[in-house]
């Protein structure tokens, strides 16, 4: 046997209080670890989009649509290589609930800008010659069983209806946070299945010299600032970030939440450590009286206390992590949702902590505890 | 452990305990245990000390094993004096120096019996394979090596307090100290006992000395002291 080994027998004397405890800490770790990846997701979905191309939507909110006139004017601008457009469709398969993002695209143009978006099936040109043609994230091919060439028909909201496309094209992002579960189709199936009243819901402009972007962008603005539709035009990295947040009070929650499920396990684990040295005054005297100093059994009654949260806080992170690996059910909302390393890292130096603290009282007790007396007292 | 070459140096004075006093303070009031406490144990000797409870004697052999300071006085183990080392220094001395019996055993219930013997032995330098071969060579002394691996819960009473006794010679300490080690046993674990603990001494010259209120637990000893209102005689 080891002081190692005494410890581990140590923890084995309760057997179902030290599961329970034990148990707890999993919980509360794979929390931390699924709240936290919400966190970092959010973060690095801000970071997501390009410098390089500029997003101009209405001044009045992204809910308002563009004229269609403004595609012209803003291919005229000194700076601005090309121009696309987009809208967003939220339709539904099946189920309203089931929800994946879908945009109407100006195709011939907006691809090209889109090196991301890398097809793995089928091709562009197959797609280009169908009106009714889509190009589909392998995730949603995956969710819910699609097939290249197959007839897909979506539910509409905003634009009523069933709505009828054919896959021609799937692709995989080669950044994870673009998303793998997207729906692209032609913008021009859009307008005229409305007579023509959608019209583009933002441009997307790919520049010739992206370190102008500040300038060109300002420049479309004040050119636009007295028209029908007036702009706001920023980098797609800010229009990304914008994005990002009005989930900002969500981050704040989850964080929140996060702290008071730490604090809540720190008095789990604290109480249990008092419980656990309380019933056992009398082994830690007969253990001094045997000659291990204060600092050894201060050392053994926080080893235990670390054990239960470090093992716990593993155990919990792990589980989050495998959990939220690969395609999860959180990475529909959050795309490239997974519990990262340095999450990993970081939830270990905390259930290390938590562990030290909730141990820090018993242990000194016990460090302090008088022999004579606690003798006495289990006599 | 070592063998009778050790009862060889019979005579050296091990223990000396002079002018010791011990009082407690309850409220503003001081409570005299004993003063003026005078006494020498020779190497090799197996004493019983013996007086009613509240008389003072666990508390001197508390003393004596480092667990408890006194008020003035001093005690000299082997040339050490221990009443003027700090706490860190008196855990590593008693480590070395004293085996202590419990009346109750208190053996850990999560350990087997060779475990709770090896506690000592861990905070040595020994390895795991001298630290075993100790171990069995203390059950074997005790008679238990076929209950090494049984768990307290497993043993008799009467085996329990051998496993202590195990404990208690296992790191080879200089003094035994017993505070009544037949007062949870009956008569027969109780004579068990005794025999060990005499055998301990005349087969391998360990001074002990046991607190005990049993006449017939004292009569084993080779002396027998009386401690009453703090007066300790002999």
């Amino acid at each position: 046997m080891t002081l190692s080994g005494l410890v581990w027998a140590n923890l084995r004397r309760n057997k179902k209080r030290t599961v329970l405890t034990m148990l707890s800490v999993v919980v509360a770790f794979f929390l931390f670890g699924t709240l936290r990846s919400v966190i970092t997701t959010l973060d690095k979905a801000s970071e997501v989009g390009s410098e390089g191309r500029l997003i101009v939507s209405s001044a009045s909110g992204i809910t308002f649509l563009l004229p269609q006139a403004h595609a012209n004017r803003l291919q005229s601008v000194d700076g601005v290589k090309s121009v696309a457009w987009a809208n967003w469709f939220g339709g539904y398969y099946q189920n309203p609930n089931d929800f994946f993002a879908q945009f109407a695209i100006k195709a011939d143009t907006y691809l090209p800008m889109y090196p991301e978006i890398a097809i793995t099936a089928g091709s562009v040109d197959e797609f280009m010659r169908e009106r009714t043609g889509a190009i589909i994230g392998a995730g949603l091919i995956k969710k819910y069983g699609w097939q290249l060439g197959q007839k897909v028909t979506l539910k509409g909201t905003f634009m009523p209806g069933d709505w009828e496309f054919n896959i021609r094209a799937v692709y995989t992002p080669s950044d994870p946070a673009f998303g793998d579960e997207i729906m692209l189709f032609h913008y021009e199936y859009l307008y005229e299945r409305t007579g023509g009243e959608i019209t583009p819901g933002w441009f997307v402009l790919e520049l010739n010299r992206p370190d102008r972007a500040g300038d060109i962008a300002a420049g479309i603005d004040a050119q636009f600032k007295n028209s029908v539709g007036p702009t706001k035009t920023q980098t797609e990295r800010a229009w990304n970030a914008g994005f990002v947040t009005m989930w900002g009070n969500i981050g704040f929650l989850v964080g929140a939440i996060g702290t008071a499920v730490f604090f809540a396990i720190l008095f789990v684990a604290a109480n249990t450590m008092m419980m656990a040295v309380r019933e056992r005054i009398g082994e830690i005297a007969v253990l001094k009286t045997l000659g291990f100093g204060n600092g050894t059994v201060f050392g053994l009654v926080l080893a235990e206390s670390v054990l239960i949260t470090v093992l716990g806080g593993f155990l919990g992170l792990l589980l989050a992590r495998t959990a939220f690996l690969g395609r999860n059910a959180l990475s529909a909302f959050f795309p490239g949702f997974g519990v990262t390393g340095g999450t990993i890292i970081l939830g270990l130096v905390m259930a290390l902590a938590l562990g030290l603290v909730s141990g820090a009282v018993p242990a000194i007790q016990s460090a302090r505890l008088s022999v004579v007396s606690a003798l006495r007292r289990v006599a | 452990m070592s063998h009778p070459s050790k009862a060889s140096t019979n005579g050296k004075v091990l223990v000396e305990i002079r002018d010791l006093a011990k009082v407690y303070r309850r409220g503003g009031e001081a409570i005299r245990v004993f003063e003026n406490v005078n006494l020498e144990i020779r190497q090799g000797e197996f004493l019983a000390l013996m007086g009613p409870s509240g008389s003072g004697k666990s508390t001197l052999l508390n003393i004596l094993a480092g667990l408890d300071t006194p008020t003035s006085g001093s005690v000299v183990v082997d040339g050490q004096e221990i009443t003027r080392m700090n706490g860190k220094r008196l855990a590593a001395w008693r480590s070395n120096h004293i085996g202590f019996i419990f009346q109750f055993y208190n053996l850990l219930p999560v350990l087997t019996a060779a475990q709770n013997v090896e506690l000592p032995l861990l905070l040595t330098s020994l390895s795991k394979k001298q630290r075993r071969e100790h171990v069995m060579t203390a059950l074997g002394i005790v008679g238990l090596t076929d209950r090494s691996e049984h768990f307290p819960g497993q043993l008799s009473g009467g085996q329990q307090q051998r496993v202590g006794i195990a404990r208690a010679v296992v790191s080879d300490p200089t003094i035994i100290l017993g505070d009544e080690p037949t007062g949870d046993l009956d008569a027969a674990s109780g004579k068990e006992i005794l025999d060990l603990l005499e055998r301990l001494s005349t087969e391998f010259g360990k001074t002990i000395l046991m607190v005990t209120h049993d006449a017939h637990a004292a009569e084993r000893a080779q002396a027998t002291m009386h401690m009453d209102k703090g007066v300790l005689s002999r």
